[in-house]
């Protein structure tokens, strides 16, 4: 092992770094808005809202990303004179534009799975006492049905977002240079390839593992058990020390 | 018509995509395979191995399931390589010796799904009830006899739903060997969308043929579940 070289390997790689917490987070903060409405027109009980969602997730969770990077990236270029015309071409020609897209509505479809399972756990009592209370279905949602669900969902929705931060080495297909490109473009050169995977490799644990732990703790803090600060119980017969 | 020449005509795109697809399914499956292997491996070490076994498993797991597939491609790809050219050298070869690009995708599918398959064996393990293994034991079975005739035929039925979503896994992950250049349906696509310029018509197609295969084969496990259940159906 040639420390100098491990060393300079991972300053490189951490360059590509801020271009893997971008995709990371614009996709999944994009794919999640995505799954709630997805999972929200799944259980509607409107074939006209439920069908399209049903479809949607069938083509999503049935093929692979990277064809529909390709298939966004590439494929639409097909049809640039119209996309010209509508003004957006200039959206279908930026890689980093297209990854984002194909990972949002990929994790979309996935993570709306995982919504509605949390969904389905909410107790029907619970349903009936906000309706019995008087709140009108989009307060519900708000106050009692989204809150319990979304606490359910959490530590599966922990999973799809590791998984997530790995997809975006994706996007290093379509000419974005993030760790993993990066890393690819080095091994090539180089033929290093166990130095260069092993610097990557730190990078993408160090990230997943904070990844999960903030899952853990954000799961800890949503947890209805969680001890919390009491008020502090009345002082009457205290004899000895005050403690 | 345009479409019919260009997908079935004599010349047409439609044989070698289906090809392709086999190749996919062929490497998925042969993944699958190695993946099993090694899987079960791991989860051997971890709930039979020492103190040392059981470290080296989870650190093998944790490295696996935080790493992106592509980048444990690129290491299987340059990197064995690298090895066979440092042995075809120290065998007198002087040159680059390149591993095959089907093997080197088999290798890394087995790599990336056996972590997640340990976890499903390691599931169905925990599933059997000790006596059965005490029993077992005690009618003098050792310990490869007992796995064949008392694990395996039961753990086969509690790891099949496990097994059904890491070869989704897997079929979705063998997309990623075409940047290693192995002709597969990806691959195959996007080598006619090059030469035809239509981009969009080549990747709906295989767009549509990777939906038949994971649907066909997602029915298939469905019914292997069924299947395996049928012991224990009443009536």
């Amino acid at each position: 092992m040639d420390l100098s070289f491990m060393q300079a390997t991972l300053l490189t790689l951490l360059g590509g770094l801020p271009l893997t917490l971008h995709l990371t987070a614009s996709s999944i903060l994009l794919g999640g808005a995505g799954a709630l409405v997805l999972a929200l027109m799944r259980t509607s009980g409107i074939v006209l809202l439920s069908a399209p969602a049903r479809a949607y997730v069938f083509v999503f969770r049935g093929t692979p990303l990277l064809i529909q990077l390709f298939m966004i990236y590439y494929g639409l270029g097909q049809f640039r004179p119209a996309l010209q015309d509508l003004g957006l071409w200039s959206f279908f020609r930026d890689p980093y534009f297209c990854a984002v897209l194909a990972m949002a509505m990929n994790t979309a479809a996935y993570s709306s799975e995982i919504i509605r399972g949390g969904l389905a756990s909410v107790p029907p009592g619970a349903l009936e006492a906000a309706s019995a209370c008087g709140m009108r279905p989009l307060m519900r949602l708000r106050r009692i049905v989204l809150p319990l669900a979304i606490r359910q969902a959490l530590p599966a929705y922990g999973n799809e977002l590791v998984l997530m931060a790995k997809a975006t080495s994706l996007a290093s297909t379509i000419t974005l240079m993030e760790v993993t490109g990066l890393a690819g473009k080095m091994i090539a050169q180089t033929y290093r390839a166990v130095e260069i995977f092993a610097c990557a490799g730190l990078i993408y644990l160090a990230l997943t593992l904070i990844l999960t732990r903030a899952v853990l703790l954000l799961e800890w803090w949503l947890s209805p058990r969680r001890p919390r600060r009491q008020p502090a119980p009345p002082t009457i017969c205290t004899t000895g020390e005050p403690a | 018509m345009h479409l019919f020449d260009l997908f079935l005509g004599p010349d047409g795109w439609g044989v070698p995509l289906l090809a392709a697809a086999l190749m996919t399914v062929a490497l998925s499956i042969s993944g699958l395979a190695v993946g099993a292997l090694l899987g079960a491996l791991l989860a051997y070490a971890r709930i039979a191995g020492g103190l040392l076994a059981r470290t080296a498993a989870d650190a093998v797991t944790t490295v696996l399931r935080g790493v992106p597939d592509l980048l444990v491609i690129y290491l299987f790809y340059f990197g064995g390589s690298q090895i066979l050219s440092w042995i075809g050298n120290a065998a007198g070869y002087d040159g680059f010796i390149g591993l095959p690009v089907f093997l080197t995708g088999v290798l890394a599918l087995g790599v990336v799904s056996a972590a997640y398959q340990a976890e499903v064996f390691r599931g169905a393990f925990t599933v059997i009830p000790r006596g059965q293994i005490e029993s077992a034991r005690a009618a003098g079975m050792g310990s490869l006899l007992m796995f064949r005739r008392v694990l395996a035929p039961q753990m086969i039925r509690h790891a099949l739903p496990g097994l059904g979503n890491v070869w989704q896994l897997i079929l979705k992950d063998s997309a990623l060997i075409s940047v290693i250049g192995l002709v597969e349906l990806l691959r195959a696509a996007q080598v006619g969308a090059g030469s035809t310029r239509e981009p969009f018509l080549f990747y709906s197609a295989a767009l549509l043929l990777y939906l038949a295969i994971t649907s066909l084969s997602g029915q298939a496990f469905r019914w292997a579940e069924i299947r395996s259940l049928r012991p224990f159906r009443r009536g």
